[in-house]
C-alpha cells in the first residue's frame, strides 16, 4: 500500500471539465434555439432570395398603385381581346380586353390576404388542439386526435368545394379562407402534438413539476415555447398552400366571385383560349407560382435552420 | 400484431362515422332543392315531387336520413343518384379509370424520383445535386393546374405527342400524359426523400464495412445504400397512392378523364347529395385502410419497429 493513494481523492484539476466551465463567459448573452437559427438563416442564400420575393409581393399587395396606373377592370376594350403587348400594356390583354399586368398587380392582395387569414386560423386551431392533445394525453388526446382525423381524411380541396357550394350566395375572402382553413388545421396540430410529446419528457419539465408549478403553467411557460419551432416552418409553407388552394377553388369555379380580382379567376377564364392565346393563362400562373415558391423557400430555410440535424447535414 | 390491428380498426370507427356525418350535413345544408331542379323548366308536379321526396327519404329529418343512408352502406347499397343510376354502378365505372391513372403516376414517381434522388444523394453538394434540388422546389411550388395546362399545351397541342383530352375508354396509353402531370409533385418529394435518406445511409458504419470488405462501388450502392434508404420512400409512395386513388379533381377535370375526382366534382356542383356522400364515404374508407396498411408496411420494412408491447 502506497500512501499517495489518498493524495488524489479528487481528480486532477487538469483532467476535469473545470477549464471549459471556467471559460464560459457569464456576461455573454446565452444562445438559444432561435438565436442559433437566426444566425444560421443569415448564411443561407435561399433565405435572402425568398425574403426579397416576399417583400416584393407584400409591397405589390399593399401599394398596387405604385406598380401600375392602368385600372384593372375599367376601360377594357373588346377590340383588344387576347391582344399582344402594346406600349403601356407590357403583358397584353385578357379575353375581355383588360390589361393583364394590371390585373395581376391588383390580384396580389387577394391571394396574400387569403393566405394570411388561413394561416391565422390553422395556427390558432392547430395550437389549441395539438398542444392539449399532446400535453394532456390519454382520453383528451384520443378525442382531439380523432376529431382532427375527421377533418384530415376528407381531401381539403373537395371539402372546400362543398363548403363553397353551401355558401354559394355570399362568397368572399373570409368565407373562402374559412373553407380552406377548417380542413387544413389538422396538419399543424399533428406537428405540434408530436413535438410536445417529445418536449414534455425533458428534464426541465420534470423539474418544474417537482417544484410544484401547475400543469397549465408548465404547458404555457416551458413546453409551448420549446415545441413551437416546427410549427413556424409548417405555417410558412401552408401559407403557400393556402394561396394555391384559393386559386384552385377559383379555377374550379367555386372560389371568389368574378368581380373580385384574383389570379385563380383569371387563370380559370383564360383556359378556354389556351390553344390560341396561351400567354393570357401563363402570366397569372407565373405570378402564382413565384409567390408560392417564395413562401415555400422561406419555410424550408426556416425549417432547416431550426433543425440541428438538417444543419449538420449541410 | 392482431391486437394492434383491432385497436386501429376500433379507432377508425369514430373517424368514419364523424366524417360521413360531417359530409352528409354539409351536403344537406347546400342551398337549392334537387327535386325541383329535376323538373327543369317544366312546372313542378306536387304529387310526383312528394313521391320522389319519399323515395329519396328527403321528407325525413336530417339524422334519420343519415341513419337510413349508413344502414344502406353496410348492406352494400350506396344509394341512387337523382338521375336514377345506382351510385355503386357509377363508382364501378369510374374507379378503374382512377386506379389506372394512379398506377401510372406512382410508377413514374418511383422510377424518376428514386433515380434522381439517388444520384443527387451520392453526389451531395455537386451541381447535379443542387440543380435537382432547385428543380424539385420549383415543381413543388407550381400549382398542379399550371403544370397540367403547360404540359397539355406543349405535349398535346404544340408537339402533338399525345391527345389533349382523354376519350371515354381512358386506356393506359391515353392516361400517360395526365399520369405524368399527377406524378410531378410526387417526383419532387421523392427526389428529396431519397436524397436525404441516401446521405444518411451512406454515412452508416455498415456501408464503411462493406467498402472495407472490398465490395465494388456499384454493389455497395445497390445492396447496402439503396435498399436501406427505401423505407421513407416506400411509405411516402403508399400514402401518395392512397391520395391519388381518391381522385385528382383538377387533373382529371383538365384532361377530361372520366375518373372518381371529376365525377365527384360534377356531383358537388350539381348538388347530387347521394353521389357526393357515397363517393366521400368510399374515399374515407380507402384513406383509413391505406393508412393502416402503411403503418403495417413500415413495421415489415424496418424490423426495429414493433407494434406489440
Amino acid at each position: 500500500m502506497t500512501n499517495n493513494r489518498n493524495e488524489h481523492f479528487v481528480a486532477n484539476l487538469a483532467d476535469t471539465a473545470m477549464a471549459e466551465i471556467d471559460a464560459v463567459r457569464i456576461s455573454e448573452k446565452p444562445t438559444n434555439l432561435y438565436l442559433d437559427a437566426w444566425r444560421d438563416l443569415r448564411t443561407r442564400p435561399m433565405f435572402y432570395i425568398a425574403g426579397l420575393l416576399i417583400l416584393l409581393v407584400a409591397t405589390v399587395a399593399f401599394f398596387p398603385d405604385l406598380f401600375t396606373q392602368t385600372p384593372p377592370n375599367d376601360n377594357c376594350l373588346l377590340a383588344n381581346s387576347n391582344g399582344s403587348p402594346t406600349a403601356g400594356h407590357p403583358l397584353g390583354f385578357t379575353r375581355q380586353g383588360c390589361d393583364i399586368y394590371s390585373r395581376i398587380v391588383h390580384g396580389t392582395s387577394t391571394s396574400l390576404s387569403v393566405g394570411l387569414i388561413v394561416i391565422v386560423l390553422t395556427t390558432l386551431l392547430g395550437i389549441i388542439f395539438g398542444s392539449l392533445a399532446g400535453f394532456y394525453g390519454k382520453w383528451v388526446d384520443a378525442i382531439l386526435s380523432r376529431a382532427g382525423d375527421i377533418f384530415f381524411s376528407i381531401p381539403y380541396i373537395l371539402a372546400a368545394v362543398v363548403i363553397m357550394s353551401v355558401f354559394s350566395d355570399f362568397r368572399n375572402v373570409w368565407v373562402i379562407s374559412a373553407a380552406i382553413g377548417i380542413f387544413a388545421w389538422p396538419s399543424t396540430a399533428r406537428v405540434l402534438r408530436g413535438e410536445i410529446l417529445r418536449v414534455k419528457q425533458l428534464d426541465y419539465v420534470m423539474a418544474s413539476t417537482a417544484i410544484g408549478v401547475s400543469r397549465f403553467r408548465i404547458l404555457l411557460r416551458h413546453v409551448m415555447p420549446n415545441s413551437i419551432a416546427p410549427v413556424i416552418a409548417v405555417t410558412t409553407i401552408s401559407l403557400a398552400a393556402a394561396i394555391v388552394a384559393e386559386a384552385t377553388l377559383s379555377f374550379l369555379g367555386v372560389g371568389l366571385p368574378t368581380s373580385t380580382m384574383s389570379w385563380g379567376n383569371d387563370i380559370s377564364q383564360a383556359q378556354a383560349d389556351l390553344r390560341t392565346a396561351p400567354q393570357v393563362l401563363i402570366w397569372p400562373s407565373l405570378a402564382l407560382s413565384i409567390t408560392s415558391l417564395a413562401f415555400i423557400m422561406m419555410g424550408e430555410a426556416i425549417r432547416d435552420a431550426l433543425d440541428p440535424k438538417a444543419r449538420a447535414q449541410r | 400484431m392482431t391486437g394492434y390491428i383491432i385497436r386501429r380498426v376500433l379507432q377508425a370507427l369514430p373517424v368514419f362515422f364523424g366524417t360521413t356525418l360531417l359530409i352528409y350535413f354539409m351536403v344537406f345544408a347546400m342551398p337549392g332543392d334537387p327535386i325541383v331542379a329535376l323538373f327543369g323548366d317544366k312546372g313542378v308536379n306536387p304529387a310526383i315531387a312528394d313521391q320522389l321526396r319519399a323515395q329519396y327519404h328527403l321528407d325525413q329529418p336530417f339524422i334519420v336520413q343519415y341513419l337510413i343512408y349508413i344502414g344502406g352502406i353496410f348492406q352494400g347499397d350506396f344509394g341512387t343518384s337523382f338521375s336514377g343510376q345506382p351510385v355503386g354502378q357509377i363508382l364501378a365505372s369510374t374507379f378503374p379509370v382512377t386506379l389506372r391513372l394512379a398506377l401510372i403516376a406512382v410508377v413514374i414517381e418511383m422510377i424518376v424520383g428514386v433515380a434522381i434522388g439517388l444520384v443527387a444523394g451520392l453526389r451531395k453538394g455537386k451541381w447535379f445535386d443542387n440543380s435537382s434540388l432547385v428543380a424539385s422546389l420549383i415543381l413543388i411550388s407550381t400549382p398542379v393546374f399550371v403544370i397540367a395546362f403547360v404540359s397539355q399545351f406543349f405535349f398535346a397541342i404544340k408537339l402533338g405527342w399525345a391527345r389533349a383530352t382523354v376519350s371515354g375508354e381512358a386506356n393506359f396509353a391515353e392516361l400517360i400524359l395526365p399520369g405524368m402531370v399527377l406524378a410531378t409533385l410526387g417526383v419532387a418529394y421523392i427526389i428529396r426523400l431519397t436524397r436525404s435518406s441516401v446521405i444518411d445511409t451512406a454515412s452508416q458504419d455498415f456501408v464503411r464495412t462493406a467498402y472495407s470488405k472490398g465490395l465494388s462501388r456499384a454493389r455497395v450502392t445497390r445492396v447496402h445504400i439503396l435498399r436501406n434508404s427505401m423505407i421513407p420512400v416506400v411509405t411516402y409512395v403508399s400514402i401518395d397512392f392512397g391520395i391519388l386513388l381518391v381522385g385528382a379533381t383538377v387533373t382529371e377535370g383538365i384532361f377530361n378523364v372520366p375518373g372518381v375526382g371529376r365525377t365527384l366534382y360534377q356531383a358537388i356542383i350539381r348538388g347530387e347529395g347521394p353521389t357526393v356522400v357515397s363517393f366521400v364515404t368510399v374515399m374515407v374508407l380507402l384513406y383509413l385502410v391505406v393508412n393502416l396498411l402503411t403503418d403495417l408496411l413500415y413495421a415489415a420494412l424496418d424490423p426495429r419497429i414493433r407494434y406489440d408491447k
